[in-house]
Order: structure tokens, then sequence, then C-alpha cells
């Protein structure tokens, strides 16, 4: 099952960074937040992955789930929205101002 | 103390300068002067401990651990150099008053004096040798901005540049000198350093501390090879090369010589280093000062040459070499400033100093040509004035040194050699400028200057007959305790007599002078000699300028190479850089388990499942990626499959949050569509792809590898500290949320920050955006009214959706959810509004500033912690206590509840400014569209 997931989360940021590497804005906004995603997966799994393990504190609970890396991926996760969202408007803002979407700027090769 | 004070009335001063000038531009000059006689009056409150024999020193910790103390010294040597500057620089204040035209802004003159004063005093008065090295680094900075006073001259900018890169340059030389140095001794204050020499000179670190010290001292004090910066500097107004060039700056790096010679001096790497510097600059400059044809640039050369004197003396490491060279300390920079400033008379009576054009001047201004007469003749080291007396001693060590057996008379030759050439250009100054045959040509008829630019040069004149005259009655005492300051031990027997009787060295004075002469005589012929061997410049400042220039060049090149303006490329960099580091990080460790030993999760078929789904989305994504509403589409998916993860792995919270915000993120998305282009041609060539290809694959090995050496190895985790304390300590059984509203409240509090940030910054960005409607390859905004079932559904669902996120909140304590979640819930019920009625229906009903909102999250969280604070406790200390209602029955109260609402009050906020901004933008509500209401509807 390892294999498995540490291939999904390694897909999913070779996605991202592929994304990320395109020239237009919109689709590196698209790769960031693919890689947000992986990012928070690889920091969960850090805390082991665990099912059917119980998360709230309870007398007859026998394994917790690790609640540190959970409360460090929530907030990446809220923050994460929160750039993509400033990412999101600043390719609009370029976009309006520069009158085309590429990340340099302009368009067309040099 | 009164060390302390000394320092800092000129630095502090500086500030006072620019105030006194509201009274004029004579106010900042009086404040200038009195500030430096002030400094004066206590430093000779001090003289008397001094030459008493005392060593003053006070000191006061700064960054201990590092080795730097705010500490001062005053010794002999100190107080001489410290009587320089303050005496010299009174009377170049003075000078410059007069000297300074009504166009030159005299506050700004004489705060860049100040500063300079202030500093140049550090450098002689330090006990720690890093605060030295700070003052020293001040002085060069600061002489910079005096060279570079006339800022609308190329020459000055130019000239203060070079001198900035060479003593600056110098400066981090020493810097390392000096850590290398404290490094040897353990220490870096001077009374231990300088009682070090035996440990010092036997380390293996001497050698390179010497020769970095060594050279910050040469850049400073302009030895060959960097001597060229110093007649460039003469570009600056001619009160600062009287002070900084003659008399003080140029004087540090000789200062450093004496001030470390009894640490470092009597090595032979030291005598061999030094002498050879100090014997070069001494001939080479007297012969180059002969040709200039400017009386500074002349005088530039000539000053060169004697601290080449200066450096020699040190060079040798005798006792006696030390008095003769702080002896020839003091006379040239008594006889240097004057002559600068006669020069800068002359300048400024005739209007040039070239002295091709000057001549006959003697008729027009007798008085001046006299004074500057007999300071040209001390430097030319006529008998009865200072310069011969130091000159003597000079000659008399250069014959007593008997290192080179057969060659012993070199160095004796060489130095009547640059005596012959010092006689030959004192001569000149004086003969082509007074006498000559009459003027002619010149810019301004010359007359004699104001009363007041004449004093300070006959201060010094006057100074340079009484030291020639009756040397052991003026100068001795201050000499004998400025040589017992350098040596810091008895000094030995030395005669200041003007006669010694007929020795060698008077027969080399002799020499010098008939030589010199004569040299006089013949100079049309040497000239034109001059003129056809070294046609021009020796080309050091050519090499210099093509040094910068390469450099310039390869570091343009450099940049151009990694920052060619492409984002684009950057990312490419980065992250190839990101992979090849992590690939010499694996390859250094070389043991990243990838095995399955170490696998314990389960094999289960939905797991199996999502992760699948969550690849070929993510798949799907990237080649759907050129249209951009099925790639959205796709993004969702990954979203979903990712919470249906943190479902699976028992992340209840996350899973939570993980939905909310996958909701918010694609409607923002969907939303920014409306702005850009919809379907983009491929426009990366096919190569461009397969290497993003590669670096993306490198980057997913990359990580998919740490991932899953992670997971197989073994375990150890902080969490149980939490797990133990979340009931007892938080007073929730929730520990994610009593992780991140308790124990890391702070964090917390820092992330909604961030968060907030961000809203304004998404705020500022779409003010005043001008985005063309119905711009090509865009979707239109649907101008059709919403659908009514969506409408009449999503009015009920706003309250219901409040009460679940309240209930969300409310039991985040001790069952997922919480602040974040709750807000988010909020958020996307209030979109759904928008979505569902229109930007305008919406708006007029929910008439809510969300920066508002916000806030006072924001300020609601810090109060939590704040009050916490106010009741004694660490800053966010939560508390909690249960309540027993009727009906309700018994239930928790914690404070952390209420850190929670201003958490979940802020998300709210910082969504709805983002979703509404970017809904405003377009649509009815857009700029220039004002539409009814009922009609949109």
């Amino acid at each position: 099952m390892e294999i498995l997931i540490s291939t999904a989360i390694g897909f999913l940021v070779a996605c991202g960074i592929y994304l990320m590497l395109r020239a237009r804005t919109m689709d590196v906004v698209i790769g960031l937040t693919m890689l947000s995603y992986a990012v928070n997966l690889f920091l969960f799994a850090s805390g082991r992955l665990v099912s059917n393990a119980a998360a709230l504190i309870s007398p007859d609970a026998a394994a917790y789930a690790d609640p540190l890396p959970q409360a460090l991926v929530l907030t990446a996760i809220v923050i994460g929205f929160g750039m993509t969202a400033f990412l999101v408007v600043l390719a609009i803002r370029a976009f309006g101002d520069l009158g085309n979407d590429h990340v340099d700027g302009e368009t067309g090769k040099k | 103390m009164t060390l302390l004070l000394i320092v800092l009335i000129p630095l502090l001063g500086a500030l006072l300068v620019p105030v006194a000038a509201a009274r004029g531009r004579m106010g900042a000059a009086l404040m200038a002067g009195a500030l430096t006689a002030a400094a004066l009056g206590l430093l000779l409150t001090l003289a008397p401990q001094v030459f008493a024999g005392e060593t003053l020193v006070s000191s006061w910790a700064w960054m201990a651990d590092i080795g730097l103390y705010f500490s001062f010294r005053l010794d002999g040597l100190g107080l001489l150099f410290a009587l320089l500057i303050l005496g010299i620089g009174l009377l170049v204040i003075i000078y410059a008053t007069y000297y300074l035209s009504p166009k030159d802004s005299m506050p700004k003159f004489f705060t860049y004096m100040m500063l300079f004063m202030g500093a140049m005093l550090g450098v002689v008065l330090s006990e720690n040798l890093i605060l030295l090295l700070i003052f020293w680094e001040l002085t060069s900075l600061t002489s910079f901005l005096l060279v570079s006073f006339w800022r609308h001259r190329a020459d000055a900018r130019q000239g203060a540049r070079m001198a900035l890169a060479l003593t600056g340059g110098g400066g981090l030389c020493l810097l390392a000198g000096i850590l290398l140095l404290g490094e040897i001794v353990g220490s870096y204050e001077l009374s231990v350093v300088l009682a070090s020499a035996e440990l010092i000179q036997n380390h293996d670190l001497y050698t390179p501390a010497l020769i970095l010290i060594l050279l910050g001292a040469f850049t400073k004090s302009a030895q060959f090879p960097f001597h060229f910066w110093l007649p460039h500097a003469m570009a600056a107004p001619t009160p600062v090369s009287a002070y900084l060039h003659s008399a003080t700056m140029v004087k540090a790096g000789v200062f450093l010589l004496a001030r470390m010679h009894p640490a470092l001096s009597g090595s032979d790497l030291w005598f061999y280093l030094v002498t050879s510097a100090g014997l070069i600059t001494l001939v080479f400059a007297a012969y180059v000062a002969l040709f200039r044809h400017d009386l500074k640039g002349l005088l530039a050369y000539s000053t060169i040459s004697h601290l080449g004197l200066i450096t020699l003396l040190f060079g040798f490491g005798t006792p006696l070499a030390a008095v003769a060279g702080v002896f020839h300390i003091i006379n040239h920079a008594i006889f240097k400033a004057s002559l600068f400033m006669a020069a800068g008379i002359i300048d400024h009576e005739a209007g040039t100093r070239d002295m091709r054009i000057l001549s006959g001047l003697f008729k027009y201004m007798p008085y001046t040509a006299v004074l500057a007469m007999v300071a040209a003749a001390a430097m030319a080291g006529v008998p009865l004035l200072n310069g011969f007396l130091s000159k003597e001693m000079f000659f008399v060590e250069t014959l007593a040194l008997q290192r080179f057996g057969d060659w012993a008379w070199l160095i004796p030759a060489l130095a009547t050699l640059a005596g012959v050439f010092a006689v030959a250009y004192s001569l000149r100054f004086i003969h082509d400028v007074f006498f000559n045959g009459e003027p002619k040509n010149l810019p301004k008829v010359p007359h004699e200057p104001s009363r007041w630019m004449k004093i300070p040069v006959e201060v010094l004149v006057t100074l340079c007959l009484l030291v020639g005259i009756f040397p052991a009655f003026t100068v001795g005492p201050l000499l004998a305790t400025a040589a017992e300051g350098v040596l810091q031990a008895q000094i030995p027997e030395y005669s200041l007599a003007i006669w010694h009787g007929f020795n060698t060295a008077i027969v080399m004075s002799i020499v010098a002078l008939v030589g010199g002469s004569l040299f006089y005589l013949l100079r049309h012929r040497l000239f034109a000699l001059h003129d056809r061997l070294l046609p021009s410049e020796f080309g050091a400042k050519q090499i210099f300028d093509k040094i910068i220039q390469s450099l310039i060049n390869t570091s343009r090149w450099i940049t151009h190479l990694l920052e060619n303006g492409s984002l684009q490329r950057y990312m490419a960099l980065l992250v190839g850089a990101a992979i090849t580091v992590g690939l010499y990080a694996a390859m250094q460790h070389g043991a990243i388990n990838l095995t399955t030993s170490g696998a314990v999760i389960p094999v289960n078929g939905i797991a199996i499942a999502i992760l699948i789904g969550l690849m070929l989305s993510g798949l799907g994504t990237v080649i759907l990626h050129r249209r951009r509403l099925p790639a959205l589409v796709m993004l969702g998916v990954v979203g979903l499959c990712v919470s249906l993860l943190f479902v699976y792995f028992s992340a209840p919270d996350l899973a939570l949050t993980q939905l909310s915000v996958e909701v918010v993120t694609i409607i923002l998305l969907l939303l920014a569509l409306h702005f850009m282009p919809q379907e983009v041609a491929a426009d990366s060539s096919y190569s461009r792809r397969w290497r993003d290809a590669a670096l993306a694959g490198g980057a997913g090995v990359g990580v998919a590898s740490l991932t899953w050496a992670i997971l197989t190895s073994p375990f150890e985790t902080l969490s149980d500290f939490y797990l133990e304390q979340s009931v007892p300590g938080g007073g929730g059984t929730n520990v994610v949320n009593v992780i991140l509203v308790d124990f890391r409240g702070f964090d917390t509090f820092g992330e909604i920050t961030v968060l907030a940030i961000a809203a304004i910054g998404i705020h500022a960005l779409l003010q005043n955006l001008m985005i063309k409607p119905n711009a090509p390859g865009r979707y239109g905004w649907a101008t059709a009214k919403p659908p009514l079932l969506l409408e009449v559904v999503s009015r009920p669902l706003l309250p219901l959706a409040l009460m679940v996120a309240i209930y969300l909140m409310l039991r985040g304590h001790n069952q997922p959810g919480g602040g974040f979640i709750a807000g988010l819930v909020v958020g996307i019920a209030l979109v759904m509004q928008y979505l569902a009625s229109g930007v305008v229906w919406t708006q007029a009903r929910l008439r809510i500033d969300y920066f508002k909102v916000i806030a006072i999250g924001l300020i609601l969280s810090l109060l939590t912690g704040v009050a916490s604070w106010l009741l004694g406790y660490p800053f966010m200390t939560t508390t909690f206590t249960y309540l027993h209602w009727p009906v309700v029955g018994k239930f928790e109260v914690a404070s952390a509840t209420v850190f929670d609402l201003g958490v979940f009050l802020t998300v709210v906020g910082i969504t709805m400014v983002i979703l509404a901004e970017l809904g405003k933008l377009s649509g009815p509500m857009a700029p220039g569209q004002v539409l009814d209401d009922k009609e949109n509807r």
C-alpha cells in the first residue's frame, strides 16, 4: 500500500510541477493548487497513515491518528486557499494591465 | 566616560550642524568649530595623565559573545593622533568657512566633516579591534561623501568611487586579518593583543593575518601599488585634501602600522613586506610628483612619498626607527596641511592650479608666498625647519640598518635619491608658482586672500619653525609619549638636537639639497625626456578601470545567465536546482530505504480506488489543461479524492476543511475564467514540453521516494504530549482543534493574519483594474436569469447553513469542526446567494463590510490572547470550565472558543472579500455598468 500512496503523491507533484512550468498564468495557478494538494498529503503522510483510528480522545480508543501533522495540514489547506486566491487575482491583474496571460508578461518567443 | 564623549561629540554633533544652519551659513561653521573645540578641550584635560605614562581604558560590553566591546583607549599614540585630528580639524574648519563658495552647502560640508572627524577619532581611540574596524570603514564612507562633495563634477564622483573601492576593499582585508588575529589571541582587546607578540608570531595563521592587515594599511595609506586613488581623490575641495589627504585619513594606515607594531613587527616577513612597499612608494612617488603640473597633484604624490617614508621606518622594526616614524607623522601633517591650504588659496585667488599657467604670484600675494615657501622648505628638508629633523633621523636609521651586508648602501642611496626628488619638486612648487616671470593668461587677477584664510596657514607654519628650531622644548614630550605608545615599552635614548656634528646623514641631506636644485635647473630637459619615455599616466588608473569593467561584465554575464527576465525559466531553474540538491543529498546518505520491509498499511480496495482516482484526475487535468473548464472540473475531482483520502486515514477535520476549501477554490477559479482566455493554443515546443516533463517527473520520483522512505521507517512522534494533555490541559477531545486554538494558538493567529493580508492584497490588486469586457476567447457573463429552482432553494439554505456552521464551530473543541471549517461553510452559503440571486440582489440585502468582519475576527483572537496576559498568565493561555444550566445540562465553556470565534469571523470575511470582490468586477456591478435591480433579475 505504501508504494501506491507514495506513487500517487509523487504523481500529483509531477502533474503540478509540469503545469507550473507552462507559460500561461492560469496553468500555473492550477499547477500550484495541485502541488499544494500533494504537499498537504505528504505532510499528512509524515505522521504515518492509519485507517479506523480514533480522531477524538475517548477512553476506549485503541490507537489515535497523529494529530500534529493534521493540525499543520489544516492550516496549510486554508493558507493554500489564500495563496491560490492571491495568485489568481494577480494573474487577472497582469492580464488586465499587460493584455496577455503569459507568465513573462509578453507573448511570442524570443 | 570623557574618552567616549570625545568620540561622540563630533559624531552626534553632526546632527547639530544642520540645526545650527538654520541661523545661516556661519551658524553651521560656528557649531562645527565649537564642537571640535569642545572635544579638543576634553582631550586636553586627559592629556596630563597620558603624559604621566598612564593608558586610559574605558569599556562597555556591546556584543560580548563575539568579543565586541565598546571600549576606548588613550595612550601616547592615540593622544598624538587625536590632537592632530582635532587641532588640524579646527584649523581646517576655519579655513573652509572662507574657502567654500556661496554655492556650496555649508551645513552639508560641515556635517560630513564632523562625521569624518568622529570616525577618525574612533579609529585612533579604539581599544577593541572590531570597533576600530567599524570606525575604519566609517572613515572610508565619510571620505567618499567628502571627496564627492562637488557631486556635479564627474572627476569628483570617479575619484570618490575609486577611493571607496580601494580603501573599502582594504577594509575588508583588514576585517579578515583582525578576525584571524582575534582567533590567534583569543581577544580583540588591544591591551591583550599587543602583549601577545610571541604567541602571534609563532602561530601558523601569522602570515595570512599579517598580509591581510597590511593590505588594509597599505590601501588606506596609498602605498604602491594601491597609491593611485589618492591623486584622483584630489578632486575633493581643498580643505578636504588638507584634512583627509595630508593629516588624518591617509595616516590611518601608518597609524595601524604603529598601533600593531608591538604585536606584529620584528619578523622577517614584516620587514620585507613593509620596507619594500615603503621604499618603492617613497622613491617612485617622489619621482612622479616632480612631473605633476597640477599643484594638488604634486602635493598628492609628495604625500604618497612621505607616507612611504613613514611606512619604511616602521618596517625597520627597530625602536629608534619607530620614534623617527612618529616624528615624521607629526611633521608631515603640519607642513603638508599648510601646503594644501596654500595651494587652495592660490587656486581660490588665481583661478587655476596648473603650474604651467601660474607664475610670478609673489608680487600679488607676497605674504602667502612667504608662508608657502617656509612650508615647502620644511617638505624639502631644509635645516631649521621641522621636516629637516625627522628626515635626518630617517637617514640615520637607513644607515644603521645592517641587514643587507654588502648591499647595505642601497637603502641609504635610494633614500637620498628620494630626497633629491623631494627638493626638486618643492623648488618647483615655489619657483613655478611665485616667480618664473610675470603671470599671463590667468583666469583671475590674483590678490591676497581674506585674513581668516591665512590664519590656519600661519599657525601651522609657525609650528614648522618652532619645532624646527626648538624641537626638545616644543615637540619633545609629545613625541616621547607617542613613541612610548607605539612601542608599549621604554623608549631608547635619542637626541632632538638640530646639529649632531658632521656625519653621513648630514652629507646625505646636503647631497639631496644640491642634487635637487640641479635637478630643478635641468627640469626642461627632464620633462622632455619624461614625456618621450613615459608619454602618459603610468596606467594604474587604466588598469583599475579595466579590472572594474571586467568585474561588471562578468557579473552582468552571470546575472544574465540566470536572470534573463523569464519567470518560466526561473521556475525551471528552481525545480532543477531542487532536484539536484535532493539528489546530491540522497547520494551522500545513500541509505534511503526503498523496500517494502517496513510496510504496515493494509491493502484495501477502497483506498486503492481513491488513489487511482486521484492519479487519473491529476493526469486528466494535465491533459486537458489548455481547455480550462474541463481542466477545472478535473481539478475539483483531485480535491475530492484528497478529502476522501483524509476520511479514509482517520482525519475527519482535514476532510471537512478540504471539502469546503475545494468548493470555494473551484468557484474562485471559475470566476477567474471569466476574465482569462478560455482556451489557448499549445505554445511550447515539443522539446520544451519534454524538458518540463522530465523535470516534473524527476521531482515526482523524488517526492515519491521520500514519501515511501518516510512511510516505511520507524516512527517517533511528539504527539503523545498533545494526546495526553488535550483533555486535562485544553479541555477538548478533538486534539487537532485543541492544537490549533490552544497549544499552537499563536501560530494560528499568525496564519489568519496572513490570510487577512492576502485579502487586503487582493483588494488592492483589483482597485482600478481595467479589463476589457467581452475580449475574444473568454466566457461571456451569463445574462440569463439564474434558474428559479436554484433561487428558491438557496433562500432557506442560508439560515440552515448558518445553523450548521454555528454547530460546527461550537462543537469544534470536542468533535470534528471548528472555526476554520465553520467559516468556510458560511462563506459557501453566502456565495450561494450571489450565485443564485445575482450580485445586485444579494449586495442590496447583505450590506456587510467584510473588512470589518476580518478586523473584528482578528481583534477578537488577539484579545483572547491579551486577556490571559492581563490576568497574569503568558500570552494566549486558555482556560475552561463547565457550567450547569437547567434544561441544557452540563456544558463546557472554554476561552479557546472565543479565539475560535475570531478565526471563524476572519475566515468568513476573507472568503467573502476574495469572492465578492472578484464577482463584483464583472456583471451588473462592474464599474460603468449601472443596471436597475429589477431589470437584472
